[in-house]
C-alpha cells in the first residue's frame, strides 16, 4: 500500500534545530468479564453483534450501570502509577456523533479522572547504559470503547472511498483506562526509545495488576502518540500532531521518530504544523492526515446523569495499595539477580518478552540458565518461525521444566529434547507422552551399545586402525555408525567413551 | 448576553446533526434568541460559591457485578436496523475520519 | 353516592375487587374499556395504540389465576385496566414517544415499569399520545396529532402526558403511566381534573422510559381518585439494579396515607412565589378555598418563601435541553428507527443529518438545538453551570422550607386548560404552564396535583400540588387524601362527574 509521502528531515537535523515535547495517551482494555455498563461478555473474536444488548447498542430506554472490578482496576492502576486517587469523581458524556458509537456519545471521565497526578519510572537504553527517565502521568481515568467498523468498496478496507461501512458493536462499551502522560520534554533524541520504553513498561504493569492482557496486536492496549517539535532555544511551544492506535512497542518508537522528521522538514521549510489526528501505517512506517482538528470538535462534555459519582472510599483504596503485585522494575531487578545475568543478557530477554516464560519455567524446577537457553533459543527461533508470541506457542513452562529435567537426567539428548518439544507443539501431549509416543530414550544399556560398537569395530578395521594410531579425531566414524544403528537414540558421549576405553586410547 | 449569530446556529446544526433548510435555520435563531434571553437570568444568582448539582440525590458508588448477562442474538440486535449485511449493522459511507 | 355498575367508572380499587370476588371477569372489564375507547377515543385521540388481544390476553390470565389460586392469588391492582405512556417501552408493542423518528419501532424489552405492571396483573389496554419525546405541555407536539381535553375537546389536555390524563379522564382507563420531567404528570391531571403524582426522584426505575432528561424524569400514576393513584405508586415503585439512579430503600408508606388521609396537626406551607400575579383568578380562588379548607380540617397553614423558585424555569430550560441534546443523539437512523435520504451516494454524515432534520418535529429540533448551544465551549459557564447552581439553590429553598413545615402547595398550573393551537408559536408561554411543577423536577422531590373545583370564569378544572421532601411520598397522599374526601363531602360527587358525556 503506498501512501502520499511527506518530506523527511535528516534526523541529526532535526535534533541539532529542535526540541521535540512528547505526550502519550495510552487506552488500556480492561480484561473483566463483562463490558464497563452491562453485563455482555467481551471475548475477543466473536461473531459480530452477538456480544451486544440495548444498552451497549443505545437501544432507546436502556440504562448503564457500572462495572465493580472496572472501578477497582482503575483505581488499581492508578495506584501502581503513583497517582492520587479521587475521593469523588462522576463520568461525563462526550458528545459527538460517529457510526461506531451507538449513542453518539462515549461515557468517560472529564475534569474529575478516577486517578491523576502519578508518575513511573521507565529505563531507556543510551549509548552510556540504562538511563531511568520519571514519566509524570496527568491522569487515568474510566470509558467505554466503540464498535467496529469495516469498510466496503473501494481500496480494500480503508475508510476513503469506500462505498459503505459495517459495524459490529461487540467491542462497544468494553471497558478501557486511558493515561496519559503530562508532556515529555527535553529528552531530544530519547524520545522514541522512550515513549517505546513507557508503553512497554504500562504495558507489564497491566499485566502484573491482571487487568489486561495488553495485547498490542489485539488492540487491548492502543497508543495515541502526541508530538510536537519546538525550535531550540526558542521558548515557544509548537503544535502537535495527534498520532492514533500506535499498536506495537516497535511502532510506537519509530511514529515519534518519523513525526519529528516530518514536522522538522515542514517547519525548516516554513510551513507550519496542523493541529490534526495522523494514523499510523505499521506496514509503509508513515503517518496520514486524519480529520483535522481545526474546526476544532467541541464536545459539550457534561456530566453523566444516568450513572451516580464514584466515590472510593480511603480505608477500600489502602486496602487495594496493600495488595498490589511487585512492580515489574522490582521485579526485573530481583530476576536478573537471582538469575545471574548481566545487563545486555537482561534486556534481550526483556526485549523476547520471555521474562514471564522463563521465571515460570524456573518456578517449576528447572535451572535458570537452562531455561533463558530453552526460551531464548529454540522456543524464540519456534516463536519467529510461526509468528507468534512466546507465551502464544503452545508449550507451557512446566513442559519446558519437564524437557530440562529429562536432558539433565541424560534421558534425552539435546537433540532428542528438540523432537520432543516439536511433539509437544504437534499436540502429541505433554513430554513425557512425546517421548514414550515417539520411543525417544537414550539407550541406557551399555551392553547393548557395546553390541553395536563390536559390529561397527569389526566393520571398520581401517578407521580402528586410525585411532589406535593417534588419530582420536577418526572415532567419529564409529560413534556415527553406532548412532545410525541404534536410530539416534545412543547418547553420542557415552558411546565414545566406550569406544575409547574398548580400543585403549 | 449576545445575540446568536445566524454562523452560530449553523455551526449548531451541524454538531447535533441537524440537516435544516435555511429558512428554519434563521427561525430557529429567532427563537433562540428569545429563549436564551430569558434563561439568562440564571446567571443573576449563580455565585461563585454555589456548587452545581448535576444529580438531584446524592448517591454514590452504584455499581454491578462483573458477572456475565444473556446478550441479545445477533438477529435480536440487528431486527431493527434499517440495512443489514453480514450480521452487521449497514451504514452509508463516513467521511469523517474519526477512529 | 349510589355506585356505578358501568365497570368504566369504577376506581381501580374497586375494579380490583370486583374482579377478586368474582362479580365481573377481568376480561369482561378489560372490553367494557377497549368499548369505551372505541366508542369515544376518536374524539379524545388518548391512544396511539390499543393492544386489544394482549389486553384480553391478560385479562384472561388473571381470571385464570383466580379461578386457579382464588382471590388469594392476586395483587391489589390484579385485572385493573391501564393506559401506558408511549415513552415506555413494552415488548413487542410500539414505542414511538410521539416522535415519527421511532415509527414502527417495537422493542425487544419491558421497561422495569412495564414489567412490575405485569407482574401485579394490571391489564394494559395501550400506549397513549405524548408530546414528542416528552417536550411539551400541551400533547400538541405529537408528530400523530394532538389529544383532547375531554372536558372540552377544543381545548388542550396538557402534556406531555396528555393521552394518559385524558384516557383516564374520559374513562378509556381507570389507571394510567405518566412521566414527569417538569410537570408531564402534574399539568395535565390539573387540566383534566384527574389525580396525578410525580414519586421521588429515584422512587421509579428509569429503565425502559426512554429519556428525555435522565436527570429529571421521573414516571408516576395518573388516576381518578388519590387511593388508586396510591395503589399504582406501589405497584410500580422500589428498587431496581438496571437503574443506577434507583433508590435502594423501601418504598414510602404510600397505600397506607391514602387509606388513611389525616391533615390534622400538619404543617402546610403555601409558596409565596408560586401564586398571584400570573395565576387565572379562578385558579388562584380555587387554591384559596383549598387552602382555607387545609385549615378547617386541622392543618396550620403558613406562607412560606422559596426565593429561587423564580430562577428555576430559566434553570430548567438549560438543563433539560442540555441533557436532551444528548440523551436524543442516538436518534440516528443507524440501528433502528426511521432513516431517511439513504440513497447510495450521501455519506453517514448526511443521512444521520437528514434523518434527524425529518424525524424530530419543531420542539425537539428546539430544544436539542438549545442544549448544543448551552453546552458548548464557551457558553458552558454561563448557561448550564449557573442552571446547575440555581438547581442547588432551589433544593436548598425546598430544604429551608421543609424545616419550617411538613408539605408544600401551590396551585399545579397557573391557567385551565387552553384552546389547542393558543400556545403552539409561542413557545416561552408553553414554557410558562410549568411553572409551578419545575421545582420539584429540579430538587428531586415529589409532587401531586389532585383536582380542587372548576375555575368559575370557565368551567374548567383546577388543580391543587402538594410537594413533599425526598422519599416522602406518603406525605402527598395523606394530604391529598384528606382534601378528595372533604371536596367530596362537599359537592357530593367527584369533579369529574361534571365532565359532558362523550
Ligand atoms: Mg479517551
Ligand atoms: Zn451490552
Amino acid at each position: 500500500m503506498t501512501h502520499p509521502t511527506d518530506p523527511l528531515m535528516r534526523w541529526d537535523d532535526v535534533l541539532a534545530g529542535f526540541d521535540p515535547v512528547l505526550g502519550l495517551e495510552v487506552h488500556v482494555e480492561l480484561g473483566t468479564q463483562t463490558k464497563m455498563f452491562c453485563g455482555c461478555r467481551t471475548e475477543f473474536g466473536a461473531a459480530p453483534n452477538t456480544q451486544t444488548c440495548p444498552t451497549c447498542l443505545a437501544l432507546p430506554g436502556a440504562l448503564p450501570v457500572v462495572n465493580a472490578v472496572a472501578v477497582e482496576s482503575a483505581v488499581r492502576l492508578g495506584l501502581a502509577l503513583n497517582c492520587s486517587i479521587a475521593s469523588w469523581c462522576r463520568f461525563a458524556r462526550k458528545n459527538y456523533f460517529y457510526p461506531d458509537m451507538p449513542k453518539n456519545y462515549q461515557v468517560s471521565q472529564y475534569d474529575e479522572p478516577i486517578a491523576y497526578g502519578g508518575w513511573l519510572d521507565v529505563e531507556v537504553p543510551t549509548p552510556d547504559g540504562p538511563r531511568i527517565h520519571r514519566i509524570e502521568i496527568e491522569r487515568a481515568h474510566m470509558e467505554e470503547d466503540t464498535g467496529k467498523s469495516s469498510h466496503v468498496g473501494g481500496e480494500t478496507g480503508r475508510i476513503q472511498g469506500a462505498e459503505y461501512s459495517l459495524v459490529d458493536y461487540n467491542r462497544a462499551g468494553i471497558p478501557l483506562i486511558e493515561v496519559v502522560t503530562k508532556p515529555i520534554e527535553g529528552i531530544g533524541a530519547l524520545a522514541p526509545e522512550l515513549a517505546r520504553a513507557f508503553v512497554g513498561e504500562l504495558r507489564a504493569l497491566v499485566v502484573a495488576l491482571g487487568i489486561s492482557d495488553a495485547h498490542m496486536h489485539q488492540g487491548s492496549l492502543r497508543c495515541d502518540v502526541n508530538l510536537s517539535l519546538r525550535r531550540t532555544r526558542v521558548d515557544e511551544l509548537g503544535t502537535r500532531s495527534e498520532t492514533k492506535n500506535v499498536n506495537s512497542l516497535r511502532s510506537v518508537a519509530r511514529a515519534v521518530r518519523y513525526e519529528m522528521q516530518r514536522q522538522g522538514a515542514l517547519l525548516e521549510a516554513g510551513g507550519r504544523v496542523v493541529q490534526e489526528t495522523r494514523h499510523w501505517h505499521e506496514d509503509t512506517g508513515v503517518t496520514t492526515s486524519g480529520r483535522s482538528k481545526e474546526q476544532a470538535e467541541d464536545y459539550r462534555y457534561f456530566p453523566e446523569p444516568d450513572l451516580v459519582p464514584v466515590a472510593p472510599d480511603a480505608a477500600w483504596v489502602e486496602e487495594l495499595r496493600s495488595a498490589l503485585p511487585e512492580m515489574p522494575a522490582d521485579r526485573r531487578r530481583r530476576l536478573q539477580a537471582d538469575w545471574g545475568v548481566s545487563d545486555l543478557e537482561m534486556t534481550a530477554v526483556l526485549n523476547a518478552d520471555a521474562l514471564a516464560v522463563i521465571e515460570a519455567t524456573i518456578a517449576d524446577g528447572a535451572d535458570p540458565a537452562a531455561a533463558r537457553k530453552w526460551w531464548m533459543g529454540e522456543l524464540a527461533r519456534l516463536a519467529n518461525e510461526r509468528d507468534v508470541e512466546l507465551g502464544q506457542l503452545g508449550i507451557f513452562p512446566a513442559d519446558v521444566a519437564r524437557v530440562i529435567a529429562l536432558v539433565e537426567a541424560g534421558t534425552l539428548t539435546d537433540t532428542m529434547a528438540r523432537a520432543v518439544v516439536d511433539g509437544v507443539l504437534a499436540g502429541e501431549g505433554s513430554p513425557d507422552d512425546v517421548v514414550t509416543g515417539r520411543g525417544l530414550q537414550v539407550v541406557g544399556d551399555d551392553v547393548s551399545l557395546l553390541a553395536a560398537i563390536d559390529e561397527a569395530v569389526a566393520a571398520n578395521p581401517d578407521v580402528v586402525e586410525k585411532i589406535r594410531a593417534g588419530k582420536v579425531t577418526a572415532a567419529g566414524v564409529i560413534v556415527g555408525a553406532v548412532m545410525k544403528a541404534t536410530r539416534g537414540q545412543a547418547d553420542a558421549a557415552r558411546v565414545r567413551e566406550l569406544l575409547m576405553a574398548k580400543l585403549g586410547v | 448576553m449576545p445575540a446568536i449569530t445566524p454562523e452560530e446556529v449553523a455551526h449548531l446544526a451541524v454538531l447535533a446533526r441537524l440537516d435544516l433548510p435555511a429558512e428554519h435555520l434563521a427561525r430557529l435563531r429567532a427563537e433562540l434568541d428569545i429563549i436564551l434571553e430569558s434563561v439568562a437570568t440564571v446567571s443573576e444568582v449563580a455565585a461563585d460559591d454555589i456548587p452545581p448539582t448535576s444529580h438531584p440525590l446524592p448517591l454514590t458508588n452504584v455499581f454491578r457485578a462483573d458477572v456475565v448477562q444473556p446478550s441479545l442474538t445477533a438477529e435480536q440486535a440487528l431486527s431493527a436496523a434499517p440495512a443489514t449485511e453480514s450480521g452487521r449493522f449497514r451504514v452509508p459511507r463516513i467521511l469523517d475520519d474519526e477512529s | 353516592m349510589t355506585e356505578s355498575t358501568d365497570l368504566t367508572r369504577m376506581t381501580a380499587a374497586r375494579l380490583a375487587s370486583v374482579v377478586a370476588t368474582g362479580d365481573a371477569s377481568a376480561v369482561e372489564v378489560a372490553q367494557a374499556h377497549l368499548d369505551r375507547i372505541t366508542a369515544v377515543d376518536a374524539a379524545v385521540h388518548a391512544f396511539l395504540h390499543v393492544d386489544t388481544a394482549g389486553a384480553l390476553a391478560a385479562a384472561g390470565a388473571v381470571d385464570a389465576a383466580r379461578a386457579a389460586g382464588g382471590a388469594a392469588a392476586l395483587g391489589p391492582l390484579a385485572g385493573v385496566p391501564l393506559a401506558l405512556k408511549d415513552v415506555l417501552t413494552m415488548e413487542g408493542i410500539p414505542t414511538t414517544c410521539g416522535s415519527k423518528i421511532l415509527e414502527g419501532w417495537r422493542p425487544a424489552y419491558d421497561a422495569t415499569v412495564t414489567r412490575r405492571l405485569k407482574e401485579a396483573g394490571v391489564v394494559i389496554l395501550g400506549k397513549t399520545n405524548m408530546d414528542e419525546f416528552a417536550m411539551g405541555s400541551s400533547t400538541e407536539h405529537s408528530a400523530y396529532g394532538p389529544t383532547h381535553n375531554p372536558w372540552d375537546l377544543t381545548r388542550i389536555p396538557g402534556g406531555s402526558g396528555g393521552g394518559s390524563a385524558a384516557a383516564v379522564a374520559s374513562y378509556e382507563a381507570p389507571l394510567a403511566i405518566g412521566t414527569d420531567t417538569g410537570g408531564s404528570i402534574r399539568q395535565p391531571a390539573a387540566v383534566t381534573g384527574t389525580v396525578g403524582i410525580k414519586p421521588t426522584y429515584g422512587g421509579v426505575s428509569r429503565y425502559g422510559l426512554v429519556a428525555l432528561a435522565s436527570s429529571l424524569d421521573q414516571a408516576g400514576p395518573c388516576a381518578r381518585t388519590v387511593l388508586d393513584a396510591a395503589l399504582l405508586h406501589a405497584v410500580i415503585a422500589g428498587h431496581d439494579p438496571l437503574d443506577s439512579t434507583s433508590i435502594d430503600l423501601p418504598v414510602p408508606p404510600v397505600v397506607e396515607a391514602a387509606r388513611h388521609p389525616d391533615v390534622r396537626g400538619m404543617r402546610v406551607g403555601v409558596v409565596r412565589e408560586l401564586t398571584g400575579d400570573g395565576y387565572q383568578a379562578g385558579v388562584q380562588q380555587r387554591f384559596d378555598e383549598s387552602v382555607a379548607l387545609l385549615e378547617e380540617l386541622g392543618a396550620e397553614v403558613v406562607e412560606v418563601s422559596c426565593p429561587h423558585f423564580p430562577y428555576a424555569l430559566a434553570a430548567y430550560y438549560l438543563i433539560l435541553p442540555s441533557e436532551c441534546s444528548s440523551n436524543l443523539a442516538k436518534f440516528d437512523g443507524m440501528r433502528f428507527g426511521l432513516r431517511a435520504g439513504d440513497d447510495g451516494t450521501r455519506s453517514v454524515e448526511e443521512v444521520m443529518g437528514r434523518t434527524r432534520a425529518t424525524g424530530f418535529g419543531d420542539e425537539a429540533i428546539r430544544r436539542i438545538m438549545l442544549g448544543t448551544y448551552a453546552l458548548s465551549a464557551g457558553y458552558y459557564d454561563a448557561y448550564y453551570g449557573s442552571a446547575q447552581k440555581v438547581r442547588t439553590l432551589v433544593t436548598r429553598d425546598f430544604a429551608a422550607a421543609f424545616e419550617q413545615v411538613d408539605v408544600l402547595v401551590s396551585p399545579t398550573a397557573p391557567t385551565t386548560a387552553f384552546k389547542l393551537g393558543a400556545k403552539l408559536d409561542d413557545p416561552l408561554a408553553m414554557y410558562l404552564n410549568d411553572v409551578a411543577t419545575i421545582p420539584a423536577n429540579l430538587a428531586g422531590t415529589p409532587g401531586l396535583s389532585l383536582p380542587i373545583g372548576l375555575a368559575p370564569e370557565d368551567g374548567l378544572p383546577v388543580g391543587l400540588q402538594v410537594m413533599a421532601p425526598v422519599l416522602a411520598d406518603h406525605l402527598l397522599y395523606r394530604v391529598g387524601g384528606a382534601l378528595e374526601a372533604a371536596m367530596l363531602d362537599r359537592w357530593g360527587a367527584p369533579i369529574l362527574d361534571g365532565a359532558p358525556a362523550l
